[in-house]
């Protein structure tokens, strides 16, 4: 999976040391936010044809395209169902989260 | 320098042109339109060299300018009443952004019932908004505090908006004699804006206006607030630097008038103070012992300044051109706070007026004096337990044309 690299925020000691203003370098991500999602995709790779449509349409960028097959950053995924909605093939099933794992 | 009859429109022209922002983005409203136009004639006729962008609305202007300080570079815009609101919600985003753009704001009341005239409901509206507010009291120091407002706002430890009000028509549309300093003055005491925390750049890319959830979010604001209160010395040391080199100050946040040895002290913001000067002399003259106290700022708030000025004082009058519905004048809340933080025990009566451009007369302001050494005099405490419970004995409104 290719994806900007989570940077851990080094814990300011004091509030004087926080950042002069909401603003930080670029290009990092500085925790995992997936916490809200009640359905996950689950791509059936037998029936993906890799026509992109949930790359385009995923509005978080969590398609991964990067390896062989095509691949969900859990990550970040919001779980919103609108890759699954739109493919075609409907290779892309919205599981319910367990609660017991 | 030069000296020239305008109103208090043109003189924050006339100091937006000599503070050379790069960018000016506005949208016009009454009572504040002329500082546009001017600004918009001075780009025109070359004698401002600043790219000056046509916005659909007060929300766009204040995003624009936010655009253009994210790059470093120096933003004006100016608004007032609905404008400002329109423009609210930008307002803290770019005080949390740490960005120092100078907006000058036209004091006047909001709708409904609709009102195009002075009184500063509006500025008060953004007490909160993170910005730092100054109300200035005549053209020529709306002139000089444009000038002061980039040199704060820019301020290394500052890097805060700020916000410089004119009370409507009453200050922005008269006219008086304004001293105008050159450029040459201006340049050597404002240098070219140099941000280097905050900025987009090519070599190092930012996220600017990033998000901070609930686990580290607190302690930006924590941040922006203890340095907010901090810029109190950057704000004495621009204006006694200001006094140097150009002759004029104004001492700081707050200036005072025969506070020493009164007994009574009325606290004004803005222009009311010119009449209130006025009125205080008459009454030194016949042996009254009043003072007057001209408060400059509001954020951040003058707590030890106003009340070391206060001390000796027996009842303190607040004067307020606004209402919180539903409990009294906002300066008024403010004044009896940082009273109650240094434990100081004096009367405090609170004096609305002026609103919706209601005037505010010489003789409206010797009754508050008046009312205020009778309070002195009488054994009836206007703070006393027994009429504690009714919060209303304590405000005053001045000038109603109808029985309460």
């Amino acid at each position: 999976m290719n994806r900007p690299k989570m940077v851990n925020f080094k814990d300011p000691e004091t509030v004087r040391d926080y950042p002069m203003g909401a603003t930080c370098d670029s290009d990092h991500l500085t925790s995992i936010n997936a916490g809200w999602r009640t359905f996950r995709p689950v791509i059936d790779q037998e029936k993906c044809i890799k026509c992109m449509r949930c790359f385009l349409v995923c509005p978080d960028g969590v398609i991964d395209k990067s390896g062989d097959q095509l691949e969900i950053d859990y990550d970040f995924c919001k779980g919103c169902g609108v890759c699954a909605h739109e493919c075609k093939p409907k290779a892309i099933n919205m599981v319910k989260e367990a609660i017991n794992g | 320098m030069a000296r020239r009859f305008v109103s208090g429109n043109d003189a924050v022209a006339e100091g937006v042109r000599l503070a050379r922002p790069h960018v000016i983005s506005a949208y016009p409203i009454t009572p504040q339109t002329i500082v546009v136009e001017r600004l918009s004639e001075f780009v025109e006729d070359g004698s401002l060299q600043s790219i000056y962008m046509h916005v659909e609305s007060e929300h766009s202007a204040l995003a624009a300018a936010m655009g253009v300080s994210s790059v470093g570079a120096r933003a004006f815009t100016a608004t007032s009443s609905q404008g400002l609101l329109y423009m609210a919600e930008n307002l803290p985003y770019a005080s949390g952004a740490r960005m120092p753009i100078v907006m000058m704001n036209a004091n006047r009341a909001l709708a409904t019932p609709w009102n195009i005239y002075g009184d500063q409901m509006d500025s008060m509206f953004m007490l909160n908004s993170g910005w730092i507010q100054v109300y200035v009291e005549d053209a020529q120091e709306a002139l000089d505090m444009m000038i002061q407002a980039y040199k704060i706002a820019e301020d290394p430890k500052v890097l805060t908006p700020f916000m410089v009000n004119l009370d409507g028509f009453v200050l922005t549309h008269t006219y008086e004699v304004v001293d105008i300093p050159t450029q040459e003055e201006v340049d050597a005491f404002l240098p070219p804006i140099n941000l280097s925390e905050n900025i987009m750049s090519m070599e190092a890319p930012k996220s600017l206006c990033i998000t901070a959830g609930n686990n580290y979010n607190m302690e930006f604001k924590i941040k922006q607030n203890e340095e907010m209160i901090e810029s109190i010395s950057v704000i004495e040391q621009v204006d006694a630097a200001f006094e140097k080199q150009f002759g004029r100050g104004y001492n700081g946040l707050l200036e005072t008038v025969d506070c020493e040895d009164a007994d009574v002290i009325l606290v004004t913001t803005g222009s009311i103070t010119g009449t209130a000067r006025m009125v205080q002399k008459t009454l030194r003259a016949e042996g009254k012992k009043v003072g007057l106290l001209k408060l400059r700022y509001l954020r951040p708030f003058p707590t030890k300044a106003l009340t070391e000025a206060l001390k000796n004082a027996k009842v303190v009058g607040v004067v307020d051109k606004n209402i919180s519905f539903g409990y009294e004048g906002t300066i008024f809340t403010n004044v009896n706070s940082a009273l109650m933080q240094e434990g100081a025990s004096q009367k405090v009566d609170n004096f609305i007026c002026g609103l919706g451009g209601r005037d505010v007369t010489k003789e409206n302001i010797h009754e508050m004096y008046e009312k205020m050494l009778v309070h002195l005099e009488t054994s009836a405490d206007v703070n006393d337990a027994n009429v504690a419970s009714k919060p209303q004995d304590r405000i005053h409104y001045m000038n109603v044309r109808c029985a309460l």
